[in-house]
């Protein structure tokens, strides 16, 4: 199941690379669709050596495995993502995390730093206090949604100040762009950090970061036009260029 | 001919919509000649109060309502006996559709709100919200449908409404799981022989196929729009 | 929950802006439909934005309050629905549905533009009750507008069910209504302001709402070709100062008059 789950997100990653790019029409599967026979992979199951749709979205066929990329619907936590949460509580030796999705999820101590720490002497707020936003990836994800977060990677951090935008989580593949096309735009225009976050948070800091809050908000209601990427481009190139920001 | 000009085993004129609702994470109308519903979906989401949750399967939460305008006489707003029987009867005939346990420890609540009434109430909704779960994302091995069928002036119908149901025999509502071909509610008032009530329903099932390929084709047009401008 | 950042809805305030680029003094699209429930004597649904609210208006016929024998009773009743909003549940009332309702019904009452007396059937003993019914279906901010706007609609809209006098007692014939309309002279609207980071903004969105400072509703009316005022609301943890209430006015005078143009009468 691990590897299958694997193999897709590699896949989902490569295909909304291709959304822009590729124009051909896939698919619209809803719950109950006939989908073929083959290896039942993400929004499908399996009756009787058929697979069957389970959400509405878009049907993936790679040789043996079918799979589904959904349409809609809220953030299902999944191993790898990389999310934005708020702390919400801290405990002895974690942080309760809220990464906008009906699971909370744990950030234990050893995930989160480096260095030794004696919990005997140190107060916990001094890495994470409550309220604070951190970017981190999903370790692990238990059969009963014990979500565990780490933030060991590089581009695992605090997002200090900025501001927060929520958006639909299943637009998130659009607001990222093919190979982060569009998040790499919008960041080089507006001269912006962003942080994008599979659970639909999108984080943005910068002197522009309410441009850049636009932009996105923008995308995230465009999604399905073609040409989305020229038509943002040419609303943050005018947008730069009349200085509206700090003027107005 | 029927008093509405209706053939014996047809439909009233239908109209369906998915995503009519900003807030709801799904949402559908469903309009059966003059009764009309909507329903909007929430979830999952975490349990409120927790001890509810349950740890392997998301619980399904309904709620059927009515407007104080949806009746000839003013209905008093609030639940009633009726009210709650309803909602019931509809979170038991989702159920064997949604895959529960893709969310445990959550909730999915689907408030129904029937703004027109005329006969079929409970079928409108059970339309309406087995298209807002499908709208929300909720995993699902098929849609429901619904409609019912009775009997009037001696005759088997269709779709009972109007005087038809003021005058009628009797009722009887189904809903319908296309896929494994399960009746997944099934309610009765009146009186009928045996032959009469099997004739009833496999009429209701007819209806039900009927409401069925208007659900899946409303529901595919809502999310091809987008597919269509990509091109 | 996490939810977008209400400073940015501030921040982009300042800088003479809103979130859907609106002008400070402009509504949303409204679109306002009557007789949308057959079921109800008068109905209306009213969009504004993605805000919506349906009004039912249902007549019966019931005793007259002993402090006024001779006259008619209206009721305004408001649900949230549930599907509306994340934020409504089911149970009783919300203080800011029941805040609707009355904020509707005073507007509606104080314009006296129901000739109440005319709704009485036999003094002391039978007059005809008026329940305006509201429901919200979708909460995207200023709901008092849009429930105002529907509510009028549909008394306008309304036709009176027949009366059946029988020797000691009245009936009500819902089959067969009337031609007869309710006693209606003028249209009286409620327009909503709010203040966020010291601007005035007419017709609020819902996430406008969660970052205001204070709220201002205000009820006008036309009488014989001059516009009187006849409701007021404040809401919110904030204040207005007097030269901003002199504002609001204008601009509840003008914003008044464009919305009373969408009502249709009869």
């Amino acid at each position: 199941m691990g590897d299958v789950m694997e193999e897709e997100s590699e896949i989902i990653e490569e295909k909304t690379e291709t959304i822009e790019k590729e124009e051909k029409i896939r698919k619209v599967v809803i719950p109950g669709d006939m989908l073929g026979t083959g290896r039942a992979g993400h929004g499908t199951y399996e009756e009787n050596g058929t697979v069957y749709s389970k959400v509405v979205g878009l049907m993936e066929k790679r040789d043996e495995l079918i799979f589904v990329i959904p349409l809609c619907g809220i953030y299902n936590p999944k191993r790898g993502d990389g999310v934005i949460g708020r702390i919400d509580e801290i405990s002895f030796s974690k942080w309760i995390v809220d990464i906008n999705s009906p699971y909370q999820a744990v950030l234990p101590l050893s995930e989160a730093v480096d260095e030794f720490v004696d919990l005997t002497k140190t107060d916990l707020t001094r890495f994470f206090s409550y309220n604070d936003m951190v970017f981190a990836e999903i370790s692990s994800v238990t059969k009963t949604k014990s979500v565990q977060l780490s933030m060991k990677d590089r581009k695992c951090r605090k997002l200090r100040g900025g501001r927060l935008i929520k958006v639909t989580p299943a637009k998130v593949p659009r607001i990222i762009g093919r190979g982060g096309s569009m998040v790499e735009m919008v960041k080089e225009l507006t001269g912006t950090q962003i942080v994008v976050g599979q659970n639909g948070l999108v984080w943005v800091k910068g002197d522009n970061e309410d441009i850049a809050a636009e932009a996105v908000l923008e995308i995230e209601q465009k999604s399905h036009i073609h040409g989305l990427t020229d038509q943002i481009k040419n609303m943050l190139t005018e947008k730069m260029q009349k200085g509206d920001i700090n003027e107005n | 001919m029927r008093i509405d000009g209706r053939k014996k085993d047809e439909l009233r004129p239908i109209e369906a919509k998915v995503g009519v609702l900003k807030n709801a994470n799904g949402s559908a109308m469903f309009r059966m000649g003059n009764t009309i519903a909507v329903a909007g979906v929430f979830g999952p989401r975490e349990v409120h109060p927790k001890h509810k949750e349950e740890a392997e399967r998301a619980i399904l939460r309904t709620e059927y309502r009515m407007s104080a305008f949806s009746t000839t006489s003013r209905s008093r707003p609030g639940p009633s006996r009726r009210s709650k029987e309803i909602s019931m009867v509809i979170r038991e005939a989702l159920v064997p559709v949604l895959f529960l346990e893709e969310f445990p420890k959550t909730a999915i609540d689907v408030h129904i709100e029937v703004l027109q009434a005329d006969a079929s109430t409970r079928c409108a909704a059970l339309n309406a919200a087995a298209l807002a779960l499908a709208d929300a994302g909720v995993q699902m091995r098929d849609l429901v449908a619904s409609c019912s069928a009775g009997k009037t002036n001696g005759e088997i119908v269709l779709d009972i409404a109007g005087k038809e149901d003021t005058d009628g025999e009797l009722d009887l509502p189904v809903a319908y799981y296309p896929h494994k071909k399960m009746i997944t509610l099934l309610q009765m008032d009146g009186i009928a022989t045996k032959e009469e009530m099997k004739k009833i329903i496999a009429l209701a099932k007819k209806g039900c196929e009927e409401i069925y390929e208007i659900q899946k084709k409303v529901l595919k047009e809502k999310y091809k729009e987008g597919d269509k401008d990509e091109q | 929950m996490i939810e977008t950042d209400k400073e940015l809805i501030k921040n982009i305030v300042m800088k003479g802006k809103r979130l859907d680029k609106r002008a400070f003094d402009e509504y949303r699209k409204i679109a306002i439909e009557s007789g949308v429930i057959s079921s109800a004597e008068g109905s209306a649904r009213v969009r504004i934005g993605d805000t919506e609210v349906v009004a039912g208006v249902k007549m019966d016929i019931g005793e007259p309050y002993p402090d006024s024998k001779d006259a008619g009773v209206l009721t305004v009743n408001a649900e949230f629905l549930p599907l509306a909003s994340e934020e409504f549940e089911s149970g009783p009332p919300r203080e800011d549905s029941i805040e609707l309702a009355r904020v509707v019904d005073r507007a509606i009452r104080e314009s006296k533009c129901i000739d109440f007396k005319k709704l009485c059937i036999e003094e002391g003993k039978k007059v005809w009750m008026v329940f305006v019914d509201i429901s919200v279906i979708d909460h995207d901010g200023n709901l008092i507008d849009a429930a105002g706007l529907a509510s009028v609609q549909a008394l306008a809209s309304a036709r009176m069910p027949k009366l059946i006098k029988n020797k000691d007692s009245y009936e009500v014939d819902y089959e067969n209504r009337s031609k007869e309309k309710l006693p209606m002279s003028g249209i009286p609207v409620s327009t909503t302001f709010v203040k966020i980071g010291g601007q005035i903004m007419a017709d609020p969105l819902l996430s406008e709402e969660l970052a205001m400072d204070a709220r201002l509703t205000v009820g006008t009316f036309d009488s014989n070709g001059k516009i009187r005022f006849c409701s007021m609301q404040k809401g919110g943890n904030g204040g207005f100062t007097e030269d901003e209430i002199a504002a609001i006015l204008d601009m509840a005078e003008e914003k008044g008059e464009e919305l009373r143009k969408l009502i249709k009468k009869g």
